[in-house]
């Protein structure tokens, strides 16, 4: 775009900052008040709350080390990671089959398997007839209730059959020249192209698994299986709705801090993949492969 | 009809006979990828053929013991006690009231936003805020109900103590059938606009540069480059978010309610799918809450198979 400096262009673009500075702060402020809150020491917030800065000296690792130090904690972040990996492995394992064969054109049945693989997509029939399903195939406090009923998702299948079927035609049709068939054409020439698109859905699904709250609700009663935000949403109500809640009475750290950091721990994974995802937001460019 | 039969050509017959021999075999060629569709196919037919199968339930009396197939037949009369039940209308008017100020709110905001990100000069600020304002999409709504908690709660809450300081009485958003609505529309604008802007980004990077310096040639201001290039050139992008959003009108977001609702914000939060989870899990109303449920997903159905249609017209393009 051409960048006239005048003096009117010059004011709009400060006015443009003024106003994406706002927006930025209205994201940057709560997030820095759940950091201050979770580290601030007992004394000052029994004294003063929590204040907007707090002298960086200050700062202390007690609701951490409180919060990791109980068995419940490092056990439902250890159960988020398996829910997650499991998860994330076989709905890919499922996706990319189904996503692979809708993108070859003209196979008998083909128009038929993608009506009803959108029909799926376009009717839900609600909640109560998949908790009867996984309770019926006694599914409870069984992982699998978690991650089968959300596995393949029709959306992320059709993004990924898009990029199979950019995928160059004379690629496979070489291969097939040589004898290849279709799972070996899958395995050894789509999928080493297609690192891009894995990578992006896989990370969609491992988001999606890593904060899925209500089905693990739903469907697990032992404590010992409580993924991460079950726990972290119980830490959260049990605070907000009673003052008096029972934890540690020799804690050096407030009720306060330890809910910001269940937070933020919370969070963490979120962030060491985030400039991941964000790297694949575009689609992902295909390398070589044919050479024209 | 044996006489129709008869009187077929026998080059017609002979070609009939053709054309499934030929079926099979290119069924053999690709029998590989029959065979890597199979366990995905499988899947589908269990997990989400299999509740479509259960939905009948919602014309049936349930009864867990007998099951789904046993069960007695009762026709519409789950769909009658619904709409005729004085929840009715309040469960409507707040499933619409959420999804739609959802919708009127967040999406001008959004499509602000992005013009204002496509503007900027400086690709780095631009590029930090673009990161910024897409993080929150990523966070579960227990995070974002714990960071709600740290802005909003009565004691330490960033906004009550400036209320205080301000010589007001601290407020209970959460809790307050006042103040509940905004709390949900409010933070799901907070957490989806930054994300919603790629679309529109996306939009605005695809108009040709030329038009821009054609507009700098004559001297237009950047109101009046916006308002005659950049909206007209998303115009087709924003009809087609509206009309997706229109057709998922009766989503109102289960997830956010569920995890930030309490007793007392009931009847300015419930939504459709709330008193679903509850009538069917918690009271064990199977055959009502599956029917309120059924209902849901035809509207929903119907919705956006018009909008759809809708979209192809106005903009051209479809959704699916």
């Amino acid at each position: 775009m051409l960048h006239s400096k005048t003096r009117d262009a010059v004011i709009f673009q400060i006015g443009l900052t003024i106003f994406l500075s706002l927006i930025l702060l209205t994201i940057l402020i709560p997030f820095w008040r759940v950091i201050v809150t979770a580290f601030i020491p007992l004394d000052i917030y029994t004294r003063e709350g929590v204040p907007f800065l707090l002298p960086p000296t200050q700062w202390t690792l007690e609701a951490f080390k409180q919060l990791l130090g109980h068995s419940m904690f490092p056990r439902a972040a250890w159960n988020s990671v398996v829910i997650t990996l499991l998860g994330t492995a076989i709905s890919l394992a499922l996706t990319v089959p189904l996503a692979y064969g809708l993108s070859t054109r003209n196979f008998p049945g083909r128009k038929l398997i993608m009506t009803l693989v959108l029909f799926t997509y376009l009717f839900s029939p609600g909640l109560i007839p998949v908790y009867l399903l996984i309770t019926g195939m006694k599914l409870t406090n069984n992982y699998l209730a978690i991650i089968l009923p959300p596995a393949v998702s029709v959306y992320n299948t059709l993004v990924m059959m898009s990029f199979f079927e950019g995928l160059p035609e004379e690629l496979k049709d070489a291969a097939r020249i040589d004898g290849a068939n279709e799972l070996q054409l899958l395995l050894y020439i789509i999928l080493p192209l297609s690192k891009p698109i894995l990578l992006t859905i896989g990370l969609f699904y491992a988001v999606y698994f890593w904060n899925e709250f209500f089905t693990p609700l739903l469907y697990l009663n032992d404590n010992n299986l409580m993924p991460l935000p079950v726990l972290l949403r119980n830490i959260l109500i049990s605070a907000s709705f009673n003052e008096y809640v029972e934890y540690d009475a020799f804690s050096s750290a407030s009720l306060e801090s330890l809910k910001a950091a269940g937070v933020l721990i919370t969070m963490i994974p979120m962030f060491l993949i985030y400039p991941w995802i964000q790297r694949y937001f575009t689609r992902g460019t295909l390398v070589g492969g044919v050479k024209e | 009809m044996r006489v129709k039969t008869l009187t077929i050509p026998p080059e017609v017959r002979s070609t009939n006979r053709f054309d499934f021999r030929k079926l099979i075999r290119s069924m053999w060629r690709q029998r590989w990828l029959y065979f890597l569709m199979t366990p995905t196919l499988i899947y589908f037919a269990i997990f989400k053929y299999g509740p479509l199968w259960n939905a009948q339930i919602a014309f049936k009396d349930f009864k867990p013991l007998l099951g789904v197939m046993d069960s007695p037949w009762v026709g519409f009369k789950h769909f009658e006690t619904f709409i005729h039940s004085f929840y009715f209308t309040d469960l409507m008017t707040n499933t619409l009231i959420f999804s739609v100020a959802k919708l009127v709110l967040g999406l001008p905001l959004a499509v602000i936003c992005a013009i204002a990100l496509h503007e900027t000069w400086s690709v780095r600020f631009r590029t930090f805020v673009q990161t910024m304002i897409y993080l929150p999409h990523f966070l579960s709504w227990v995070i974002m109900f714990g960071v709600l908690l740290v802005i909003l709660s009565p004691g330490n809450g960033l906004l009550n103590t400036i209320i205080e300081r301000f010589g007001g009485e601290p407020i209970a958003f959460l809790t307050s059938p006042h103040y509940f609505r905004w709390v949900v529309i409010l933070s799901d604008i907070w957490k989806e606009t930054g994300w919603s802007t790629i679309l529109y980004l996306a939009a605005l990077l695809a108009i040709s540069p030329d038009l821009y310096e054609a507009a700098a040639v004559d001297g237009a201001t950047p109101l009046q480059r916006i308002w005659y290039i950049s909206i007209p050139g998303i115009l087709p992008v924003i009809v087609l978010v509206t009309l997706l959003r229109l057709g998922h009108i009766l989503e109102a977001g289960f997830n956010q309610i569920f995890v930030l609702y309490s007793v007392p914000v009931y009847s300015v939060g419930d939504i459709l799918d709330t008193w679903v989870y509850r009538q069917g899990i918690l009271q064990f109303q199977f055959g009502l809450a599956t029917a309120v449920g059924f209902f849901k997903g035809v509207i929903g159905l119907a919705l956006i198979l018009s909008a759809n249609r809708l979209a192809k017209q106005l903009a051209q393009q479809g959704i699916y």
